[in-house]
């Protein structure tokens, strides 16, 4: 008895350990995005200390991150907008007429280094005048989107049994309406899931950005990481920055968790 | 999909520079024979290659061993597998950030820690011998969690009935671990892991945004040096080479990582 009393106390505090681990360059993030410059630098380093918001302050008056912010947004979600429009039927027929050949497709856009597609990107975008526009940065993203839908939803869809639409199609409906009227309206987890997972990843997205976006589409990632180089020195701002832009994607994980979870871990354990 | 692949192909042949202004010409194996002579290339290799190769042998091995930890029910374990989340979804660019703030040599909060424990203090991602640790580092906090919670789901999709009949034949505990757990969640290690190295052997975010490739070219990976040829240097032909080369690595690391999973499964 006295044993298991033991290792659960060993349980929960390994538990708390990994907890804490995972937790600190978060809590760290947002306690110093509160703290002055001097208490940032203060040595040894202040747990207790006057908060303030003047870091917030410079971040969104001085800074303009909520244009930086609305650029994230309107790229992402046009991203996935035009990945699920494509994605969708594309998942369906993998998943319904067995294409391997279009699954070792997506395969290897997953394997390839993104790098490799930004630079026919960057010739054909600056040649066709296209650079530092909302079309080029949509498109780019959706090389995020896009592998991410196909490859969640034709794994949903085939989870759904073949009858039904069959089913539907004896009745006399076409395969595409059998596609739009039955299997779609079925599948809103995996679409959540899929939706949820490829935003956030084009939220996060740097590299693309980095080369195709100027002072206009300039996304969060890039102002964030301009700050830094520029204003090396004001950790509180730069700390403020971050909180700003890891949040929406935090507070998208936390409501649709279950969906995250299924998302990441689907292909590992079902592939 | 083919057509960057064709295109890049095509630029490795020919020594394009974009500020030159002139049009791509063939110039066969050339531009190839540059780069692999150059020793920053043949660095960049190695470096890819232990990066990877300590950031995703930690991972798994750190991964794997939460897993089991936390594959019971306790009170919170829903709680924990949110906290696990967090990392993955964090902002690479705003994560690098943070992690420069505990580095920073002056007023960081590790040096703090080390000096407090009396330990000499690191020079971090400003000394070349400790800056790919200082990023693997990184690597580790932010995507042990995936090996984790893909390890948990397929724990959760292993059926009770071996175990059980392990612990009836008088199997200890550690012994139903050894040889019936872990044999069987195998195959979702080995997934786990493809992913992990494939996505390492290209990371890009932590390392440009961190030190940039920096103090040097000491954390230049293959992924930072084919940036650094196109978008800084402008030289499409050379950073083709490196592209491909990379593109190989990366593809011959997967192959070989799905035979061994092919085989555990038999």
């Amino acid at each position: 008895m006295k044993n298991k009393i033991v290792t659960t106390i060993l349980f929960y505090l390994l538990v708390l350990i990994i907890a804490l681990v995972v937790l600190f360059p978060f809590l760290w993030m947002l306690t110093s995005s509160f703290k002055t410059q001097v208490d940032i630098i203060s040595w040894p380093p202040k747990l207790l200390f006057e908060p303030t918001l003047q870091n917030y302050r410079k971040v969104f008056e001085e800074q303009d991150f909520l244009k930086y912010f609305f650029n994230s947004t309107i790229v992402g979600a046009m991203a996935v907008g035009l990945s699920l429009l494509l994605g969708l039927p594309a998942a369906y027929s993998i998943s319904r007429y067995a294409q391997k050949k279009l699954a070792v497709f997506i395969l290897l856009a997953r394997l390839m280094p993104g790098i490799s597609f930004l630079m026919p990107w960057y010739i054909i975008f600056s040649r066709l005048g296209l650079m530092d526009s909302y079309v080029a940065l949509i498109l780019s993203h959706m090389l995020i989107a896009l592998p991410i839908v196909v490859w969640i939803m034709s794994t949903y869809f085939s989870t759904i049994p073949r009858e039904l639409e069959e089913s539907a199609m004896v009745d006399g409906a076409t395969r595409q309406m059998a596609f739009l009227k039955i299997i779609l309206p079925l599948s809103g987890p995996g679409i959540i899931t899929a939706t949820t997972l490829s935003f956030i990843f084009s939220w996060n997205n740097f590299m693309f950005s980095q080369v195709l976006s100027m002072e206009r589409t300039k996304t969060l990632p890039i102002a964030v990481y301009n700050f830094l180089s520029y204003a090396e020195v004001d950790w509180g701002g730069v700390m403020a920055a971050a909180v700003a832009i890891m949040t929406p994607a935090i507070v998208l994980t936390m409501i649709f968790q279950k969906y995250v979870v299924k998302g990441l871990t689907m292909g590992a354990v079902k592939g | 999909m083919v057509f960057p692949i064709l295109y890049t192909l095509y630029l490795s042949f020919t020594n394009w520079n974009l500020t030159s202004g002139m049009e791509p010409s063939f110039v066969g194996l050339n531009s190839y024979l540059r780069v692999f002579y150059e020793p920053r290339f043949l660095h960049a290799i190695g470096r890819t290659f232990s990066f990877t190769a300590s950031a995703v042998a930690i991972e798994v091995v750190l991964g794997v061993a939460i897993a089991l930890i936390l594959n019971r029910a306790f009170v919170g374990r829903s709680f924990a597998k949110l906290l696990l989340l967090l990392p993955l979804v964090a902002t690479p660019v705003a994560v690098g950030i943070v992690f420069n703030l505990f580095y920073d040599p002056t007023i960081g909060l590790l040096n703090f820690a080390l000096d407090a424990l009396g330990l000499p203090q690191g020079r971090w991602i400003s000394s070349e011998n400790t800056v790919i640790a200082s990023l693997v580092l990184v690597d580790v906090w932010q995507w042990t969690p995936m090996i984790t919670l893909i390890v948990l789901a397929g724990l959760a999709g292993l059926s009770e009935e071996p175990v059980e009949a392990a612990r009836v034949d008088g199997a200890s505990e550690w012994q139903i671990l050894r040889y019936v757990t872990i044999p069987m969640v195998m195959p979702v290690v080995l997934t786990a892991m493809i992913l992990r190295l494939i996505d390492a052997l290209k990371t890009f975010d932590i390392i440009f945004a961190m030190t940039g490739g920096g103090p040097g070219y000491a954390s230049e990976t293959l992924n930072i040096m084919g940036f650094k040829y196109s978008f800084e240097y402008f030289r499409m032909g050379q950073s083709s080479v490196i592209l491909v080369a990379l593109f190989v690595v990366v593809l011959l690391c997967s192959l070989g990582i799905m035979k061994l999973r092919a085989s555990s499964e038999n």
